[in-house]
């Protein structure tokens, strides 16, 4: 190995090329968008504990907040801890190739993304920053309601995210495709590796759409066309459209990742295979699909007559048919299974609870009558908090401890871990399990003040906001615990239920792995 | 050198992305298209030549009403003459509409329009409109705004629509010269 293979200092991160130290680059700016962006929602938590206004006296910094929030929980942390970070570190490693397939243009994936995030906090910081909620419509987001340049900055910050995930999403599609090891066909490779095919398709697919529509947008606020303007012949209604077009398969790019990593958590701890393997990944590639057909679930109110309205009821449901199939399948690969709860497996079946929770909910909203009464009350809230919030991030928490050895070397303290994991369960089930109720009284979303009815579940809800931010606080502690105090891992810590290929090679990891590329030929693999 | 099926692959994908960012934007044509064509959210026909089968058809009758507003950055006053028409289906009507501008210079107006409910929509036929074009009005100016209409009788043979007896025609007037 030459030296100009293994660079050191600076050089080694800013002009990396390596896939190992591009995933842990991504994954400490999850974690710094994390912690600015859940401050911000233990902020809006401090001001809805009480009725009245105690610390947000700025309505449009409620809503700034609100939409930042949004903005870089979806875009700055789920996705750049799951496709960026885990699907960077592990994809090449459980494929056996030895890097990505475009390592220069990986590199150029996560720069852009520090760049969209430094333009969205100069668009919080400008002529009174984006208060238009994470879905930008118009025409709170026109030249009329936002004359200054925050939501220009905050365009251009998404326009620089998309086009990170978009070349990110085809590195990793083309990486999957070719540079799988012998013998390790599409129907042998791990879920967590389908997942991320399936994500990366949606991206490629939903992204552009977004990127047309903020362009409109943009042009529509500067120089004088009418996308979205009635006056000038356009609709405001066709920014809804698009933005649920790209909005709600994004929705799944949150998610899918998130079933990847607990179908390897749930089968390495349950000392199983997957039950059902090849009907968990087509499971994926459905929900992927049909996740490009129910956009306007999210428009029931716009004025859709009844037979569009039928349909796209219909067509969510459906979602639900792929959906239960991985929730039975995780469910029958427990079942008999030889079972240790690890961290890991505590998150990842948590993660179940919490998704299925969130999940009914989305059955309930699915209907157009349901969904006209709950429409922008906290149900909505809620039921995405639990699946998109909550257990996307017990998703992310399962993958961290069931790879950290791996990824650092050094091995977590099961104690610590066990005590995140009940601090985090009780606290998020707390904070949003009264919302539910609140949503069913009517309170209403993105309102910094309520009627006095509402002020004993905003107290619990914040009280479970208090909870979740002392466990996050612990989980910083427990990061630093392992960098610093952590045992020295093993290359397999788990024992015989870890069969994929990432567990073959040293913990951590080292700078290049599968040199020599692994034969998965059926004779040889010994399955 | 990478070999040569990343390449294609690569290659494949960036054609993807460019097809769908040309979606995004084929679909402000291809909605206005299906809107006109389907009546899609309560968007009327434009029937410049007239009711096509001469002489109503039917007996039946429906009740027109007529809403106005305007945008509050335009200084004009909008109001229908009448406020709703019984018509009989498939005969030609004329309705009227008075504009006033309150202010004291010029200002040119556009009204955007729709019907409810969207379902008769594709069966009711504008032949000539004042929001068809551009309006201007002087300062103090009145002006009487016509509009000419039909309902197509084949709503009588949509099963859909046999509970329409009313039919709203919407406008709103924006100013479009600070456009």
């Amino acid at each position: 190995m030459t030296a100009e293979h293994h660079p050191t200092g600076w050089r080694r991160w800013v002009y990396s090329t390596n896939h190992k130290d591009i995933g842990t680059m991504y994954i400490v700016l999850s974690m710094i968008g994390a912690i600015i962006g859940g401050g911000m929602s233990w902020y809006i938590r401090l001001e809805l504990a009480q009725p009245g206004i105690q610390f947000i006296e700025d309505t449009q910094l409620y809503n700034v907040l609100v939409t930042a929030h949004g903005f870089l929980m979806v875009f700055f942390v789920v996705m750049p801890a799951m496709i960026g970070g885990f699907g960077n570190w592990f994809v090449p490693l459980m494929i056996g190739a030895p890097d990505m397939s475009f390592p220069r243009m990986n590199n150029i994936s996560f720069w852009l993304l520090v760049a969209a995030l430094v333009l969205l906090v100069i668009a919080g910081l400008t002529g009174g920053g984006p208060g238009t909620g994470w879905t930008v419509y118009p025409p709170l987001s026109s030249a009329t309601f936002h004359p200054g340049p925050a939501v220009d900055f905050a365009i251009l910050s998404l326009h620089v995210a998309g086009a990170s995930s978009i070349l990110g999403a085809i590195n990793l599609i083309t990486t999957i495709i070719n540079m799988r090891a012998p013998g390790m066909t599409m129907h042998r490779a791990p879920l967590f590796v389908w997942a991320i095919l399936v994500t990366a398709f949606l991206l490629l697919l939903a992204i552009p759409v977004l990127a047309g529509a903020l362009t409109m947008l943009l042009t529509d606020r500067n120089f004088g066309t009418s996308f979205f303007i009635p006056e000038g012949g356009g609709d405001p209604i066709l920014w809804q459209h698009l933005f649920w077009f790209f909005g709600h398969p994004e929705v799944y790019i949150i998610i899918i990742p998130a079933f990847g990593i607990i179908s390897q958590i749930i089968a390495t701890f349950s000392k199983k295979p997957v039950f059902g393997y090849l009907g968990m990944a087509y499971a994926m590639c459905a929900i992927g699909f049909v996740g490009f057909v129910v956009w306007a679930h999210h428009m029931y109110t716009v004025g859709l007559d009844v037979n569009t309205r039928a349909y796209f009821v219909l067509a969510t449901m459906v979602i639900a048919v792929p959906t239960g199939i991985k929730i039975f399948s995780w469910l029958a690969t427990m079942w008999g299974g030889s079972i240790t709860f690890k961290t890991p497996m505590l998150f990842a079946t948590g993660f179940i609870a919490l998704f299925v929770a969130g999940g009914v909910t989305g059955v309930v909203l699915s209907n157009a009558g349901m969904d006209v009464a709950l429409h922008d009350t906290y149900y909505v809230v809620a039921h995405f908090h639990y699946v998109l919030s909550i257990a996307a991030v017990f998703a992310m928490y399962a993958g961290f401890y069931y790879w950290i050895g791996k990824m650092s070397g050094r091995q977590y303290s099961e104690t610590l871990g066990k005590i995140h994991f009940w601090a985090s369960f009780v606290g998020v089930n707390l904070l949003f399990f009264p919302q539910h109720f609140l949503g069913a009284a009517g309170m209403p979303r993105r309102i910094p003040d309520y009627p006095d009815a509402y002020a004993g579940w905003n107290m619990v809800s914040s009280i479970g906001a208090l909870i979740t931010a002392i466990g996050t606080v612990f989980f910083l502690y427990i990061v630093w615990h392992t960098l610093t105090r952590g045992q020295k891992a093993k290359a397999n810590p788990w024992g015989e239920g870890a069969t994929t290929l990432e567990w073959t090679v040293a913990s951590p990891a080292p700078f290049h792995t599968h040199e020599e590329l692994p034969n998965m030929e059926p004779a040889q693999a010994g399955e | 050198m990478r070999n040569r099926r990343q390449i294609v692959t690569a290659a494949l994908l960036v054609a993807l992305v460019s097809g769908m960012t040309g979606l995004a934007f084929a679909s402000v044509p291809l909605y206005r298209l299906f809107c006109q064509v389907t009546g899609f959210g309560g968007t009327p026909r434009v029937e410049t030549n007239g009711p096509t089968n001469t002489g109503p058809v039917s007996t039946r009758h429906i009740t027109v009403r007529f809403d106005s507003n305007v945008n509050s950055a335009l200084p004009w006053r909008f109001k229908p003459v009448q406020r709703q028409m019984n018509v009989r289906i498939g005969e030609a009507t004329l309705a009227h509409f008075t504009a006033e501008n309150l202010a004291q210079e010029p200002a040119i107006g556009t009204a955007t329009f729709n019907v409810t409910p969207h379902k008769a929509a594709q069966y009711f036929a504008k032949v000539q409109c004042f929001c068809f074009d551009e309006q201007r009005l002087e300062a103090g100016q009145r002006v009487d705004m016509p509009v000419s209409f039909f309902i197509d009788p084949e709503i009588l043979d949509d099963p859909n629509a046999q509970d329409v007896s009313t039919i709203t025609l919407s406008y709103t007037f924006f100013r479009s010269d600070s456009l």
